[in-house]
């Protein structure tokens, strides 16, 4: 229970900090239109006047906000055009926001009462450098999806896209992949080896991580250790052990060699993630089970099973985008006729032969986006099912 | 109950055997036990055995069920990975192609030790020099030996390429001499004849078998197959190394070539064997008894070989390549001809063998102490840049409320679901010098249009683009660890009157260590043997020992130096794991 204490912030302080503020972003703007210095002051100047004028004489929230909003994407966009525009709105409504946030002291409204105005700058200086990592990790998926309907055949953003033109924008790349057969057969490649490395990967994990979870297994460790090493050893080694032993085989350059190989990738995944369901699975339901009638068998499938199979299926899914994502291996153990996704995407890229890669990019967050949707709703429920609240 | 009950082991689970096993111990310890009417002897189940021995039964029972569950995948593994990995470590130190391929010079030059530049090796070094290397050139493996040798001498591969085309060409005179003296020995058949010993005669399948080893070791290739010729026992007694010649010769034309043996003319090494031979006065001797097939012929070749001049083998090779002079050469076959070497290991560190031991190369020939030391440092930078991001987020996201931190997690957890290559190209089109960072620059004024910055093919790139891609490693350990630290201890130190910084300092940050530690070791293993992104965003400067690892097996071809390089960063990586193991546990690796 924090007693929260909201009042009103002196009108000097917060056109104080709103001047930072406008002059940081007057920099930007002025750099960009050719004089850092007129844009720095003309920015602390308009930022501390806007402070004045709405928390002393025009003290209406949300007028104020939208008046600003309006007022600043007119002003960019005669400034910089179309691109300019959305500076302007972005710019609008953190200004509109930022003063009213400070006036009405609604930045302390989480914080103890007793902070002094410098842990205060301390509380919110640490949460901009946080965003700024997170934009850091974020950003350069984000950037990605534009530039795949790029128009041209360039890897960065042209004038047309920038003035938000449609010619600069068309499906091309996405036509391409569509109809290029090397792209086509890449992804039937990636799509037939990865769900049997998948299957081949839960199914001997699932068995091995019941085992592994009983109370008595001897050389536990060891065995564990072994199974988790192909998400240790790293994939270079791996891709170089598989090629020398596979040739030898004669498994070098098939399907079934990349599968074996994918599937042996996958199973650390798998067993981490069933052990850890496993460990919080009471015993006393198989015991209950038999005690009622029960073979082991239909022990297994009518109770255990159900219980862990939301570890199974994230599992199962960490194996499939490992298979459907790894390029080393498949570099080395496959041949041209195994040619995956992601081993066309890196010969492109070491090429650089075309932006059809960003579309394929485009499609990949997509699909790990719902792959990531899939297995967060199975942890929950898979927390619900233990009796946990999930997080 | 209740006495038999503490001394059992007390377990919060439900009843499991061995709870029974330890109650049935001590029940036998205590036989006056109260336990019915029966006060002594063992306790018995139900089917009459005793206790101890059918619960002992039931444990075993129950670790061979798990054991069970558990062999399909541990043998998929070792089949799978293990076995390539062990086979990886086994080639970085096996070096039997120079003993498969020259097992007769590598036995001449034994005895031999090179003293001082001109100390040639002896003359029946280039005798067998000779026989192995026309058996090498008519199989084709004398390249694959020489560029083996020229891992270890420059210039080894072209001797042995060159030399190879002329191996025919030796001892031309002394073989149209023969033939000129008597057309049988043009014909096919009359060498099959004359080899077989006739029908009927007894055959030295012995001395088949020991070149159907030899070429089985040359080749790799199985010669198990039945080829229709069997040297003849008086005939390979009497011209032991024609026998031995025409052997070889047989199984490759059957096995390699496959046509028959009765109707190919032998090889030029066969007809020299064959004066060599009857050039031994024994042989001529032997020979007057000799009645198989063709002993005429033989008799009249061997009044003809007697004024054949003795073949100067060390002339002829000097004639073909004067390099055949050169010790080192010799020197380099000797020293590789055992069947395992530390070669490629002394390589792998910049050390080459030399007679007087390993030492260290020239200065400027040292690349990889550069690459492991460009290797280790670069993750250790890519680690610290992952703590000094990381931690701030995950500190934020274990003392937020669940319900935005869950919002903020996805962002940490999208990248960590998105495809490696997706997160590589999209680096690629940020850092380029048309992208979009210095585009933005630009376009903000802040960087001159045409004084673009360079961010990509160099380490800059590799360690920007590695941290963004290893970032969540590091997030989601030390994330799971400051979840469990009770805020209430900072608070408790700050009410005690410690600062902001003591507090944190002295309370907070010693219990996330774990956190630190975990999520360090995980990024660092992972970084010190990444491929894809140097590769793409390295440049020269920026790749990694794995990449020269790559361009050896596929490239250059250098497999045994691969597998070296591949073997010290696998200990590298072990001794890493272990710590993970020992600090973490391999069992709470969490994902996600």
């Amino acid at each position: 229970m924090t007693i929260a204490i909201i009042e009103p912030k002196p009108t000097p302080f917060v056109a104080g900090v709103t001047a930072i503020a406008g002059a940081f972003a007057g920099l930007l703007v002025g750099t960009a239109q050719g004089s850092s210095l007129i844009g720095l002051v003309a920015g602390a100047v308009i930022a501390a006047a806007m402070a004045y004028v709405f928390l002393d004489y025009f003290r209406q929230e949300r007028t104020a906000r939208w008046a600003t909003v309006i007022v600043f994407t007119i002003a960019a966009f005669l400034l910089g055009g179309p691109a300019g525009a959305i500076v302007g709105v972005l710019f609008g409504l953190f200004f509109g926001w930022f003063i009213f946030w400070l006036g009405e002291g609604r930045h302390r409204a989480k914080l103890p009462p007793y902070t002094t105005g410098l842990q205060v700058f301390y509380h919110y200086g640490f949460r901009v450098i946080c965003g700024l990592v997170f934009f850091f990790l974020i950003t350069p998926i984000i950037v990605v999806m534009p530039l795949s309907f790029n128009a041209e055949n360039f890897f960065t953003f042209t004038p047309e896209m920038l003035a938000l033109d449609p010619e600069g924008y068309s499906l091309k790349h996405y036509r391409d992949f569509f109809t290029n057969d090397d792209w086509q057969q890449a992804l039937w490649n990636s799509v037939s080896i990865a769900p049997l490395a998948t299957l081949l990967a839960v199914s001997f994990g699932t068995l091995a991580a019941i085992g592994l979870s009983s109370e008595h297994v001897p050389f536990r460790r060891p065995i564990m250790a072994i199974l988790i090493s192909p998400m240790i050893v790293p994939l270079i080694i791996s891709a170089a052990g598989m090629y020398f032993f596979y040739s030898r085989l004669g498994l070098q350059g098939t399907y079934w060699g990349v599968v074996l190989a994918h599937a042996a990738l996958g199973i650390p995944f798998v067993i981490i993630t069933v052990t850890a369901t496993l460990v919080g699975f009471d015993r006393s339901l198989t015991r209950a089970a038999a005690n009622l009638g029960a073979n082991p068998v239909t022990t297994f499938r009518r109770v255990q099973m159900p219980l862990i199979l939301p570890g199974v299926i994230s599992g199962g899914l960490f194996a499939f985008i490992t298979s459907f994502d790894e390029v080393v291996v498949v570099l080395f153990v496959g041949s041209a006729g195994q040619k995956t996704l992601p081993w066309q995407m890196f010969t492109g890229l070491r090429e650089q032969i075309s932006p059809t890669i960003l579309a394929v990019a485009t499609i990949l967050v997509t699909i790990s986006i719902l792959l990531l949707t899939t297995v967060e709703l199975l942890r929950r429920r898979s927390e619900r099912l233990r009796g946990m609240t999930p997080g | 109950m209740s006495k038999l009950k503490s001394s059992g082991q007390q377990t919060a689970d439900a009843p499991t055997p061995e709870d029974a096993f330890h109650e049935a111990a001590a029940l036998e310890d205590h036989p006056s036990a109260p336990r019915g009417s029966k006060a002594d002897g063992p306790v018995l189940s139900a089917d009459g055995t005793p206790l101890k021995r059918s619960l002992n039964r039931a444990l075993r029972m129950q670790k061979l069920r798990a054991l069970m569950l558990i062999a399909p995948l541990l043998i998929f593994v070792l089949v799978t990975f293990i076995a390539p990995i062990a086979d990886m470590l086994f080639r970085s130190v096996e070096n039997q192609i120079v003993s498969n391929t020259l097992p007769r010079t590598t036995q001449a030059l034994a005895g031999w030790e090179a003293e001082g530049a001109d100390s040639a090796p002896p003359e029946a070094a280039y005798e067998a020099l000779y026989v192995d290397l026309f058996l090498a050139a008519e199989a084709k493996e004398h390249t694959r030996l020489g560029t083996r040798l020229n891992y270890e001498e420059t210039g080894l591969s072209s001797l042995f390429r060159s030399s190879g085309r002329d191996m025919d060409d030796i001892g031309e005179d002394r073989i149209d001499a023969l033939e000129d003296a008597n057309e049988a020995w043009e014909e096919e058949g009359f060498w099959y004849t004359l080899m077989t010993g006739g029908e009927g005669a007894a055959g030295n399948t012995a001395l088949l078998d020991e070149q159907r080893d030899r070429l089985e070791a040359l080749t790799g290739d199985s010669y198990a197959a039945d080829i229709g010729f069997v040297p003849g026992q008086a005939i390979s007694e009497l011209l032991p190394r024609t026998a031995r010649a025409y052997a070889a010769f047989a199984l490759y034309t059957v096995v390699e070539d496959e046509d028959i043996v009765a109707e190919e003319e032998p090889w030029e090494r066969v007809k020299i064997a064959l004066t060599q031979d009857l050039r031994d006065p024994a042989t001529v001797q032997a020979l007057a008894d000799y009645d198989g097939p063709g002993a005429e012929e033989l008799r009249a070749a061997a009044d003809l070989s007697g004024g054949f001049e003795e073949i100067d083998f060390k002339q002829t090779f000097l004639e073909i390549d004067e390099d055949w002079g050169n010790v080192d050469n010799w020197q380099t076959i000797k020293m590789y001809s055992p069947p395992f070497t530390s070669g490629y290991f002394l390589n792998a560190v910049d050390m080459e063998k030399t007679p007087d031991g390993p030492a260290l190369r020239d200065e400027d020939e040292r690349i990889y102490g550069l690459l492991f030391n460009r290797t280790l440092f670069m993750s250790l930078v890519i680690t610290g840049c992952c703590i000094m991001l990381g931690y701030p987020v995950a500190w934020l996201l274990a003392n937020l409320p669940m319900r935005t931190a869950n919002i903020l997690m996805i962002l940490v957890l999208l990248p960590f679901w998105t495809s490696l290559l997706v997160r590589t190209s999209a680096w690629k089109v940020m850092l380029q010098q048309q992208g979009v960072i210095n585009d933005t620059l630009v376009w903000l004024g802040l960087v001159d249009d045409a004084s673009r910055l360079i961010m990509i093919n160099n380490q800059f790139g590799t360690i920007v683009a590695m941290t963004h891609i290893l970032l969540p490693f590091m997030i989601l350990p030390m994330y799971s660890v400051m979840q469990t630290i009770p805020p209430s201890y900072v608070r408790a130190a700050r009410s005690l009157g410690a600062t902001n910084w003591t507090s944190f300092w002295r309370v907070y940050f010693p219990q996330s260590v774990p956190g630190i530690g975990a999520g360090s070791i995980l990024v660092f293993i992972l970084s010190i043997g990444y491929y894809i992104t140097p590769e793409i965003v390295g440049g020269t400067t920026g790749t990694f020992i794995s990449n020269r690892i790559a361009y050896h097996i596929s490239s250059s071809l250098n497999w045994g130096l691969a597998a070296a390089l591949g073997s010290i960063l696998l200990a590298v990586v072990l001794i890493l794991y272990w710590a993970y193991d020992k600090i973490v546990g391999i069992d709470n690796v969490k994902l996600g």
